[in-house]
């Protein structure tokens, strides 16, 4: 077990070592940063001497130690645009994002989750072949073509909820909400749904599956020959069943839904943390892609890891295989 | 297969082929490859089936710009789906567009399996540290979504770009962003074959006549895992597309001045709130067809092809 975890945290520490120094070439291969900071009209003189105030004239692995303790500080340098610091920039824009993310995953897995059971017990019905075709064409469509079209129609024709923004944000000990007014809940609504969708397809057709399998088991059969009522034997037995790879998808699909929300924030111009780093990716922002990229390796890097030491936990053939 | 049968014809023969068989059997195939052949070749064929050439300014009057389809009030018969902000034709506009995303799309697609099929081979010929150091890149690029990817690699090369270059070169730089996005999954699957076929007796045979490795892999075992690749080559165009799109919607692909279906979605996007619907409809269409046949073919293929990956 420590051998496996300690394998697993070596091969993580290297991922982020290799993120990390591909984040510090940015600064290098992309403009001359000194050009980023004074602009046009500064002497030679002035470039020499920030130059060496920013130490750049120093050997490039001194640089790279430097750039990585103060990323290790969480001190990602100044946005070159909006001159502020970038750790500041992202820790604003995340609750947006996370919130979102939240919303979203709440939305996948209860609906996910219900027509799942529902599709997987009443197989035959003409419903369920209903919700499995809808499914179908919900993987294949891209996301920003369902977002577009949600806007269209409950935005433009209807005019039931607004197209974009993020309205009615309230300040909660230091974190910015939307959830708790009824503007902020009628403007989430419709992002939520857009970045929901593929998880949600996924959760249900995973949860199908489960459940045609465990409905098969003696067990369920069993349960049957004691009498139980049915609702007994499909929430009691057959969906608990069920939910060990669930609840895995769950958790390896929520960085999935921080990757997908790039898109989704900048249809809905929802301002998070995804939709900053577009427009970063737009104004050649290094500082703020540097971050980004290694906030989102570490991201799943941990996801990962805590997945692995979770099969570890339950499963014990890899226990086996590992050492 | 080098068992030829001459009694027969050819084509009777080439019916036999078990792929061609499965295909005439499945109708959904069959729609599929047909809506596929006909959307290719249509944009392909653009210049010469285009009523009108978006891209001629000669050809462009602003007089006639914003009207709606056909079909509907106020729309003109000289233009079937209506025109643009700019008074382009849509349906031209389309099937130029399709021709862009079409392109890059499969240059995207070669580009990964040609790197994704070198490094699976490598990888599981010699095995060992290669082997090791290979499969762990891929293995790492596989937990972060594709499309991240994509916008990521996207990004830097774009950055990377002096300002004046940075729209002509940006369809070779969507290209290469999809491309490497997409490889691991055919280093996976050539690097499975190649560790079946090294197996094989043939392989055996060829390295004790003393044929150096480069020849047996060029030679014998490539062909080999051609099939299996060619499936991921399917589903991976439609993924692509889809990839092409995403990143031109987000306005860091194909530049508006050689648009694809994407770019025409995000410029049509802008004149959705106006009404003026079909400016963004139509593309939303036309790219969801496209995507979808190609998936279709896709899930034919991999059954077809390949047993075993269902």
């Amino acid at each position: 077990m420590f051998y496996f975890i300690l394998n697993r945290l070596a091969q993580a520490l290297l991922v982020m070592a290799v993120v990390s120094a591909i984040s510090f070439s940015l600064f290098n291969f992309v403009g001359d940063p000194v050009n980023n900071m004074v602009g046009q009209d500064a002497t030679r003189e002035q470039r020499i001497e920030i130059r060496q105030q920013l130490g750049l004239d120093d050997p490039i692995l001194v640089q790279y130690q430097r750039f990585m303790v103060n990323v290790a500080q969480g001190d990602f340098g100044l946005s070159y645009r909006i001159k502020q610091p970038v750790s500041q920039l992202i820790l604003e824009r995340l609750p947006a994002t996370l919130e979102l993310v939240f919303a979203s995953a709440i939305i996948a897995v209860f609906i996910g989750i219900v027509l799942g059971v529902f599709t997987g017990i009443r197989r035959y019905s003409w419903v369920s072949k209903i919700i499995m075709s809808v499914s179908l064409i919900g993987v294949s469509l891209p996301t920003f073509i369902i977002g577009i079209g949600l806007i269209y129609l409950f935005a433009v024709y209807l005019r039931w909820l607004p197209s974009s923004g993020r309205a009615g944000v309230i300040e909660l000990g230091g974190w910015k909400t939307s959830l708790l007014t009824v503007d902020g809940w009628r403007s989430i609504i419709l992002p939520a749904i857009t970045l929901s969708l593929f998880q949600l397809t996924m959760i249900l057709r995973l949860v199908r599956a489960e459940m045609l399998e465990v409905m098969r088991s003696d067990y369920i059969k069993f349960a049957r020959a004691r009498g139980l009522a049915n609702r007994a034997i499909h929430f009691g037995h057959a969906l608990r069943n069920t939910l060990v790879p669930v609840i895995t998808i769950i958790g390896l699909n929520i960085g999935g839904l921080i990757a997908y929300s790039v898109i989704t924030e900048t249809v809905f111009q929802w301002p998070g943390t995804g939709l900053m780093f577009i427009q970063a990716v737009d104004f050649v922002d290094v500082p703020i892609m540097a971050a980004y990229l290694i906030f989102v390796a570490l991201l799943f890097v941990v996801i990962n890891l805590i997945v692995d030491i979770l099969y570890f936990v339950v499963d014990p053939r890899i226990r086996r295989g590992g050492s | 297969m080098a068992k030829t049968d001459q009694s027969k014809s050819r084509w009777q023969r080439f019916l036999d082929n078990d792929i061609v068989y499965s295909f005439f059997t499945t109708p959904g195939a069959i729609i599929a490859a047909t809506i596929t052949f006909i959307a290719i070749t249509a944009a392909f064929a653009a210049p010469l089936i285009a009523p009108y050439n978006p891209f001629d300014p000669a050809q462009i009057s602003l007089w006639d710009g914003k009207l709606p389809p056909a079909w509907s009030d106020g729309g003109s018969s000289a233009y079937l789906l209506g025109t643009d902000n700019q008074g382009r034709d849509m349906l031209s506009t389309i099937l130029y567009g399709g021709r862009i995303s079409i392109l890059v799309g499969i240059a995207a697609v070669f580009l990964g399996m040609l790197l994704g099929v070198t490094l699976g081979v490598i990888s599981g010929y010699f095995g060992g540290l290669t082997d090791t150091v290979i499969m762990r890149i891929a293995d790492v690029q596989l937990t972060i979504p594709g499309i991240l990817v994509a916008i990521l690699i996207n990004g830097i090369g774009r950055a990377a770009l002096p300002l004046e270059l940075r729209e002509e070169f940006a369809i070779y730089v969507v290209i290469v962003a999809i491309g490497l996005t997409d490889w691991p999954q055919f280093a996976r699957v050539a690097r499975g074959a190649t560790l079946v076929e090294a197996e094989k007796e043939y392989v055996q045979a060829a390295k004790l006549i003393g044929l150096p490795k480069f020849t047996i892999i060029l030679r014998h075992i490539l062909p080999n895992t051609l099939r299996p690749v060619l499936v991921i080559a399917t589903i991976g165009l439609a993924l692509a597309i889809i990839a092409e799109a995403t990143l031109s919607f987000l306005g860091q692909g194909i530049p508006p001045t050689t648009p694809s279906l994407g770019t025409l979605i995000r410029v049509g996007n802008e004149f959705l709130f106006s009404g003026l619907w079909w400016i963004t409809f139509f593309p939303a269409i036309a790219l969801i067809i496209l995507v979808f046949s190609v998936n279709l073919l896709g899930d034919w293929m991999r059954d077809a092809l390949n047993p075993k990956l269902r």
